[in-house]
């Protein structure tokens, strides 16, 4: 932002400036262009994260969650759940990959949210009358909101150690790199909700109602397989699902059991026996982040 | 100066640091409106309407709440389609180049559009980057804005922070920021107290001095349709008077003068001789009527023998003027038909 030095590059200038000032106000602004709409996609991007940064008490919040199914439900269930696991492998660990997921569900909504906010507030028509397209603005948005709620995910990931899981590298990466996606689909998921909804509230009811369901038939707490037939169908349907299971082996892959146990206790998605590669698990969510941004986009144009 | 951008249109005229401005014809007026309709459904919020801006003027749009002057407004800044009729901003149709008419007008909502939870300067700057605005441009011109609107010291500040007054202020400031041509102010002084509407104009006039621009109001307010240079006067959809506030106020009645005098009887009687004038004595004044009270005392201070005291010059008052063209007070007309155009104004207007 502004910083002095800005306010103060113009100030020595004196006179010069204030003759020049004149000349200023018929300043002409550009057509629209893609510099243009990536110029106003990256202001709304930045107000997230401004917005994001103030708001220290939500950064603490949404952490409450997860921590709590992490270690309290973690470790209850734990009891009960180890006879089942592997030696050397906790129901934490298993549960965790899901885990970090959900640190970014809230966040990624919340920030949706925002738009529902801004609506009430007024805010919304600033940007809305401005002569820039509509997309650059759900973009920005969009990439705000996946910025905000990666940076969640990755205060939860920095308690990976707590659950067992190593802090290696390649792991953290792999896993950033997921909650990015996650949290891209997800906001474009809010965003589109919002293009709808008025009402704060409502936006707020909605959105809770969907959630907890989408987190608990995403396998986050429980494995896939060997589930009765109504219940397999629904987490093949949640796409939720599609992300943690990757996210899971990536986790289980860098623990030091054995091939055969990473793949009894991460097998990755199946549809009717056959097990969905990575590429095509990563690219069901990535593409139903795009389909969703792209009405949200549609939705935004039609409003005045 | 940066004015010159990378984006250099490809047809409309752009202007270079004392060039003539974005419109599209040189002469054009700064608004024309020619027939123009709006209905919601059975409702008719305005009924063809035809009316000139020209550029440079403060044009006020006179009328009680749901008269269609939102309406009318909404669609000059191209939020709103007409049904029917044309309307040309900057001499840009608002309908067919709505992006063009957007970057050359400045909108000050009725209900405040800022982002609260940041500073002054954020919100300009995103505003400036929303709008495109030359980036070595931005800082001098947002000092400018900021200075003209008495926030530069609060610059820093979030808005949460500023009183109703303060944010109106830094809005008028916004909508300046990208240097539009015509200024849009819809209702800019309402729920403000008496002091600080006053201070409002003063800001706005002020603005007027500084930049050459085009202020298009509305508002409901009878005393701050004083500041404008031109009135239009609209009720349910239609305009019933266009014209300056003095020529209106002149189509409705007289000026009433009272002077008092050092001998009222013969002030009276020489009134009667010489001016042709009926006095009388009210309140312990003499009293009468005349076309033109301003230009009349000057020849009273040079015909009438009688030393004068005191005189007062009381012009018809715009509520008198609304009140000679609609039968009705708009207090009247406020109670009736406010609510159910609001709520319509709502459901169709916003966004």
């Amino acid at each position: 932002m502004a910083t002095p030095t800005t306010a103060e590059a113009a100030a020595p200038q004196g006179p010069a400036v204030q003759a020049d000032l004149t000349d200023l106000i018929r300043v002409a602004v550009p057509d629209r262009g893609l510099r243009q709409d990536l110029r106003a996609a990256s202001i709304v991007w930045r107000r997230e994260l401004i917005r994001f940064r103030a708001d220290r008490l939500r950064m603490i919040t949404s952490l409450v969650q997860p921590v709590l199914f992490l270690f309290v439900l973690g470790t209850g269930l734990g009891a009960l759940a180890g006879h089942s696991l592997p030696p050397g492998v906790s129901f934490k660990t298993f549960i965790y990959p899901g885990i970090v997921a959900m640190g970014v569900l809230f966040t990624a909504i919340f920030s949706a949210g925002s738009i529902v906010w801004d609506r009430e507030f007024g805010f919304l028509r600033e940007m809305l009358v401005a002569p820039v397209n509509r997309g650059a603005i759900v973009l920005g948005k969009c990439l705000g909101g996946t910025t905000v709620a990666t940076f969640q995910g990755i205060i939860v990931l920095a308690l990976a150690g707590l659950a067992d899981v190593p802090y290696n590298p390649v792991l953290i990466i792999t896993l950033i790199g997921e909650l990015l996606l996650l949290s891209f689909t997800l906001t474009a998921f809010g965003v589109m909700m919002a293009a709808r909804i008025k009402q704060f509230q409502a936006f707020m009811a909605l959105t809770q109602m969907l959630v907890m369901p989408l987190f608990f038939l995403s396998g986050a707490l429980y494995p896939l397989n060997g589930l009765p037939a109504w219940l397999t169908v629904l987490t093949r349907i949640d796409p939720l699902t599609y992300i943690v299971a990757p996210m899971r082996r990536a986790v289980f892959s860098h623990l030091n059991i054995s091939p055969a146990a990473v793949h009894a206790l991460a097998p990755g998605v199946s549809w009717f026996g056959w097990t969905v590669p990575l590429g095509l698990s990563l690219g069901i969510v990535a593409l139903m982040g795009v389909v969703m941004a792209g009405i949200a986009i549609v939705e935004f144009n039609k409003t005045e | 100066m940066a004015v010159q951008t990378g984006a250099e249109a490809e047809g409309s005229a752009r202007t270079g640091p004392a060039g003539p401005s974005q419109f599209s014809d040189a002469g054009s007026p700064a608004i024309s409106v020619s027939k123009l309709t709006k209905r919601y459904g059975d409702l008719e919020a305005v009924r063809g309407i035809d009316f000139e801006v020209r550029r440079g003027e403060t044009f006020g749009f006179l009328g009680p709440n749901g008269a269609g002057k939102s309406t009318t407004i909404s669609i000059l800044c191209t939020l709103v389609k007409p049904t029917s009729g044309t309307a040309m901003v900057a001499g840009h149709n608002v309908v067919t180049d709505r992006d063009t008419v957007r970057r050359n007008i400045g909108l000050v909502f009725q209900d405040t559009t800022l982002d609260t939870y940041l500073t002054a300067e954020q919100n300009l700057r995103f505003h400036a980057d929303l709008y495109g605005v030359p980036k070595s441009a931005v800082a001098p011109r947002m000092r400018q804005v900021l200075e003209m609107v008495g926030l530069w010291d609060r610059r820093e500040s979030l808005v949460r922070t500023y009183s109703g007054g303060m944010q109106r202020r830094l809005e008028i400031a916004r909508g300046l920021l990208h240097a539009p041509h015509i200024l849009f102010l819809d209702e800019p002084t309402v729920g403000l107290d008496p002091q600080t509407r006053s201070s409002i104009w003063r800001y706005i006039n002020d603005l007027k001095q500084r930049e050459d621009i085009t202020i298009f109001l509305t508002t409901h307010y009878m005393d701050e349709a004083e500041h404008c240079d031109r009135i239009a006067i609209i009720d349910h959809g239609l305009i019933v008077a266009i014209d300056t506030p003095e020529a209106l106020k002149a189509s409705v009645g007289k000026d009433r003068v009272q002077i008092s005098t050092a001998d009222d009887q013969i002030a009276i009687r020489e009134l009667a001789e010489r001016f042709g004038i009926e006095a009388a004595l009210h309140e312990g004044l003499v009293t009468f009527s005349v076309e033109s009270g301003e230009e009349f005392v000057p020849r009273l201070f040079a015909e009438l023998d009688v030393p004068i005291r005191s005189v007062s010059v009381a012009r018809p008052s715009l509520d008198d003027v609304f009140m000679s063209y609609t039968g009705r007070t708009i207090r009247d007309t406020e109670a009736s038909s406010a609510d159910a155009m609001r709520a319509m104004a709502q459901r169709f207007g916003r966004r």
